[in-house]
């Protein structure tokens, strides 16, 4: 039985091992500022737990099968040992070194996301998030965000109605409203997540970018992607019937492109 | 008041001691010794102490969350979306005086508490003596402290409830703004407790009706009086943060 | 005429009749039966819950006998109830509940916990509780979506979803039950380890099984008061008009008729309550380990006293981690950044115990039998699950993987199976001191081989989904484009649940069969040395047939040199141990 166990354990180690390793399955491929740093430290996370997943699990398979009962023909009693001392205070040690480590080594990544705010510079994109669809609000040439009156939203006429935008305010005249981000490569952009009825999460996995958008705030956050293309959105949070289908799209897209899109846009609302 | 008489007379309420109606040597606590399954009264009170003290912590805890809500939500602001601006929805609620009568009932009825406890704790130790040939228990009139306490405290509790009418009056209900909802969700909170210990009050005083021996009612009212402290202090701690964290 | 309420028992007047002895039963052994078969009622039904999840996700269009379709909403239902059916009267209730009633006062040397009558009361609320949660299935609009965690406005607005409205209350109310049964119980944990040990079993002397239920208690009893407060305040949003989490929302174009309230504050509370509940869910099984380890290694526990101070950091840390649910939530970064340091933290207790649970094992005579069996499965999940941890502790990693596969994956891993391993250790290992007789261990081996490599094979992939972006609490994977990939995993994760389900049904056959017609057990049939086998099998009413037990020795007195066996009872006076 012991050899079985260890067969097992071992066989279950190498095999799990084995589909990180080749990634078979695995982070899509970031294309963004941030993720060059999160995937980084990803690998040295994983690198070191998968070193003492593997030890742990090889030593346990191994101790099963090597201090196994041999039976009576074995005189060979177990050792009577109530410990080491020695030996505590060393993996105790060892363990919040690495533990805690690690954690510190990541701590100027995580400040660079999340504890400083957008750079003056960024194109500034509204993030609205209901039940259950995305939808995404930009300044318009007057660069203010216009006001919303929650007595107004109607989600079924989509756009504008669907965020409620107040008419009456002059700042909201300009607003762009889409169902799809565009937003250019190269540029920061900051996002104002905005939620309307319950928490959703605004997940775009390629840019390593995840907030939860919360009724009641508007949370600042940013990230600067650095390849065009289309990204799925997804909504993270559990937000009632229809969560698996609160997706949305962003495109990357070049400078030019994104100033051609946006003019048109901005030309609808004249 | 024990004094030698010529005749016997026996005035503590009816005692079952277990089978041979004697009660047992009085012993120094501790647990069980190697034979003896049945823990004494000191062991006994102990362990009720010690599991009393243990609830009051949980119930404690159940305040302190209430206490942190009550902090976040005080001070939280949200985004208003039609201005798109932080504001604050914390309205100061005036608080009956009524309150302020109620905190000064229930002290008395601490009082009047630690006075029943001690009634009932020389009761349990005359009767020791009431058994002896020549000596009785005495007839002072006396006032059952218990009831006076039971009394108290259903005084509180209705009184509590003309104090949320009150406040309803004047426009307060649980849902009319958060200062409101807290008022009525730590009264009620600390009054349902309340109403707990006044039930567990009137099942001590059912002690004798119900043929219970005498120092079970002892050790109920023992720990009751704990809790009926620590509702005292409690209400004191709700009714200032109501008062004074406005 | 007898005592009552904080008497011990009478040594002569066990109950009669079927009602006293059965049902409103004051011995801690029944009660703690009672815990264990609610516990068994409920893994089944969350066991099934969640076959039928694994069927939709693969086979979305599926008509079910019975069932027929599977919505989107009854998706979402199905994993509500499973998760909070899992957690609170699966996970919180056999080990500690169950085994924890029965085994604590005779490992301790009592007759029975300290307020027999409480005991009663806890678990017939529980029951109550457990009740009214299934009950949610058959109101109007069903069983509530919004996952075991609750978050509002979802949860706090019955127009945000299907089945929250009665449906959403029902299961807040059995949860404030169960808080309720919860304290009383951890009260009694508390009172009964403290004040009712032998004489001679001094706190360092105690199985570890023991500190384990006793740190659960209090993890208990001081968690318990927070989830019981937070479900007031949610009963309040949904019923009364307040707005304790409800900020100015919108819902279907319908204001709600809130404003001002914070959805996180609820997250607060809830985890705050929610991490201890995670320790609270594997410590039994830590102690448990430790035990069988020792038993069937047939050596002491590789340091005690580490083991012990280890448990205690865990408790004590685990009140001071509850924001690493929380690091996309809205909540400040730098919070995060210093819950995230303190979660890193409590991973080295956790370490360390793997470390004293390997060392046990060297220099061993391992005997294979079925705790056994499940004692070192249970050390390999808890690596597995607990090498995720790290992964999220850290917030620049949580980013990718928050609300992802990995976290369930995680989870289900250290806290899921790893304490349904400790369930399954403690049945088979106190099967014949409860029940006279010996489960039968072929039986025991294929149910264990079953498990270990199913639920591996079910978990372990979830943790590649996570990593690959695939969002958790989807009830269809038809949506969003990047999953079309990952399907072929999730089916083969639903594939190999189908058997690790049937496996179960191994272990309830083996449990009922043995009960009638298994070999009848000895007095000690494991030679183990703490005071449950020291008694006859199964115990008398009172736990030890009138004489107190008299203890000498720690726990774990095993390969004792010179000693006639390779094993000294902890009432064995003639051989003192060293160093306890």
């Amino acid at each position: 039985m012991g050899l079985v166990i260890l067969i097992v354990i071992w066989l279950i180690t190498v095999i799990s091992t084995y589909f990180f390793i080749a990634k078979t399955w695995w982070l899509p491929t970031g294309a963004s500022t941030a993720a060059a740093g999160i995937d980084h430290h990803f690998t040295t996370t994983y690198i070191l737990m998968g070193a003492v997943f593997v030890a742990a699990q090889l030593a346990l398979g191994f101790f099963a099968w090597k201090f196994r009962d041999r039976g009576p023909s074995s005189s060979k009693a177990a050792s009577y040992s109530h410990g080491n001392n020695t030996l505590e205070i060393l993996w105790t040690v060892l363990t919040l070194v690495l533990f805690v480590g690690m954690n510190l080594m990541s701590r100027s990544i995580w400040a660079s996301e999340r504890f400083d705010p957008a750079q003056p510079g960024a194109l500034q994109v509204e993030v609205t998030g209901m039940q259950f669809a995305w939808y995404f609000r930009y300044a318009g040439p007057d660069g203010k965000f216009g006001a919303i009156k929650p007595e107004l939203i109607d989600a079924s006429a989509g756009g504008e109605s669907a965020l409620g935008l107040d008419p009456s305010d002059p700042a909201s005249k300009d607003d762009v409203v889409a169902g799809t981000m565009y937003v250019p490569v190269g540029r920061q952009v900051e996002l104002i997540l905005r939620a309307q009825d319950v928490i959703h999460s605004f997940f775009i996995p390629s840019m390593r970018f995840k907030q939860d958008a919360v009724p009641g705030l508007a949370i600042h956050m940013h990230f600067t992607p650095i390849a065009t293309g289309d990204y799925e959105i997804a909504c993270a949070e559990l937000c009632g019937l229809g969560h698996y289908k609160m997706h949305g799209m962003l495109k990357v897209v070049s400078p030019a492109d994104f100033e051609t899109w946006l003019a048109a846009r901005e030309a609808e609302k004249q | 008041m024990v004094r030698s008489a010529s005749a016997i007379t026996l005035d503590a309420p009816t005692l079952t001691l277990g089978d041979d109606g004697v009660l047992p040597p009085a012993r120094d606590g501790g647990d069980y010794g190697p034979d003896d399954r049945s823990p004494d009264f000191a062991t006994r009170l102990r362990r009720a102490r010690l599991g009393m003290c243990v609830a009051i912590a949980g119930i404690v805890m159940i305040f302190v969350s209430f206490t942190s809500a009550y902090l976040v939500r005080q001070g939280l602001p949200t985004l208003d979306p039609r201005t798109d601006a932080l504001v604050r929805d914390w309205i100061p609620v005036r608080l009956p005086n009524l309150l302020l009568i109620n905190t000064c009932v229930l002290l008395v009825s601490s009082l009047t508490m630690a006075l029943a406890r001690r009634q009932v704790a020389r009761e349990v130790a005359l009767v020791r003596f009431a058994s002896l040939p020549g000596t009785s228990a005495g007839h002072e009139p006396r006032i059952s402290w218990l009831t006076v306490t039971v009394f108290l405290g259903l005084s509180f509790l209705t009184m509590q409830w003309l104090a949320w009418r009150e406040l309803a009056a004047s426009g307060f209900y649980v849902g009319t703004s958060p200062s409101s909802s807290f008022v009525y969700l730590l009264t009620g909170m600390h009054g349902m407790h309340l109403l707990g210990g006044v039930l567990a009050l009137l099942a001590a005083g059912a002690a004798p009706l119900l043929h219970r021996p005498l120092n079970s009612q002892l050790i109920i009212l023992d720990v009751t009086g704990w809790y009926w402290h620590f509702m005292a202090i409690l209400w004191i701690y709700i009714f200032c943060l109501l008062e004074f964290a406005r | 005429m007898a005592t009552r309420e904080f008497a011990a028992h009478e040594l002569h007047a066990a109950p009669q009749g079927f009602v006293r002895k059965w049902v409103f039963s004051l011995d801690h052994k029944v009660i703690g039966l009672q815990y264990y078969f609610l516990a068994l009622t409920a893994v089944f039904v969350g066991m099934f819950l969640s076959l039928l999840m694994r069927i939709h996700l693969i086979w979305p269009n599926a008509t079910l006998p019975l069932f027929g379709d599977i919505k989107p909403e009854t998706y979402l239902s199905l994993l509500t109830m499973h998760g909070t059916i899992m957690v609170f009267f699966v996970l919180t209730t056999a080990p500690q509940g169950g085994f924890g009633n029965y085994f604590l006062p005779i490992q301790i040397g009592a007759a029975d916990m300290a307020f027999p009558v409480l005991n009663m009361l806890s678990f017939w609320i529980t029951f109550l509780a457990y009740i009214v949660m299934l009950s949610a299935f058959f109101v109007v609009g069903g069983a509530p979506l919004h996952g075991w965690t609750g978050y509002p406005p979802l949860s706090a607005l019955p127009s945000a979803g299907p089945g929250e409205g009665l449906g959403a209350d029902l299961w807040v109310i059995s949860i404030a039950l169960f808080c309720v049964g919860a304290l009383m119980s951890a009260l009694n944990f508390i009172t009964t380890t403290l004040d009712m040990r032998a004489k001679g079993m001094t706190l360092m002397r105690m199985p570890l099984t023991c500190w384990a239920w006793f740190i659960t208690a209090i993890l208990g009893l001081l968690a318990f008061g927070v989830l019981f407060s937070a479900g007031i305040l949610l009963l309040l949003d949904r019923n009364a008009g307040t707005s304790f989490f409800v900020p100015l929302v919108t819902v279907n174009g319908q204001l709600a008729g809130h404003k001002g309230g914070s959805p996180l504050l609820w997250q607060h509370l809830f985890w705050f309550f929610g991490h201890p509940e995670v320790y609270i869910a594997i410590l039994p099984a830590m102690g448990l380990c430790s035990q069988l380890l020792s038993v069937f290694s047939r050596k002491p526990i590789f340091g005690y006293k580490a083991m012990v101070y280890a448990m205690l950091s865990i408790g004590l840390l685990g009140f001071m981690v509850w924001g690493h649910h929380m690091f996309m939530s809205g909540m400040s970064p730098y919070t995060g950044f210093a819950f995230s340091v303190m979660t890193m933290a409590i991973g080295v207790p956790s370490a360390i115990k793997t470390f004293n649970w390997l060392g046990t094992m060297w220099g061993a005579r391992i005997r294979f039998s079925s705790p056994m069996l499940f004692a070192i499965g249970f050390v390999s999940l808890f690596v597995s699950g607990g090498i995720s941890g790290p992964f999220l502790a850290q917030p620049v990693l949580d980013i990718p993987l928050h609300d992802t596969y990995f976290v369930t994956g995680h989870f289900h891993l250290i806290m899921g199976v790893a304490s349904i391993f400790g369930i399954f250790g403690a049945t088979y290992y106190w099967f014949p001191k409860m029940f006279g007789r010996m489960m039968s261990e072929s039986l025991a081996r294929w149910h264990f081989w079953f498990t270990f490599i199913g639920t591996y094979a079910i978990f372990m992939p979830m943790h590649y989904l996570g990593m690959a972006g695939h969002p958790r609490r989807y009830s269809q994977l038809t949506e969003l484009n990047y999953l079309h990939g990952l399907v072929p995993l999730q089916k083969f994760i639903t594939y190999a649940a189908f058997v690790t389900i049937a496996g179960q049904f191994i272990f309830l056959f083996n449990l009922f069969w043995s009960m009638k017609a298994g070999k009848k057990a000895s007095d000690n049939p494991w030679e183990a040395t703490t005071l449950e086998w020291t008694t006859t099998t199964p115990p008398p009413h009172d736990n030890f047939g009138g004489h107190t037990p008299v203890v000498c020795n720690g726990p774990y007195e095993y390969s004792v040199p010179g000693a006639p066996r390779d094993y000294v009872m902890q009432t064995d006076p003639a051989i003192v141990s060293v160093a306890h």
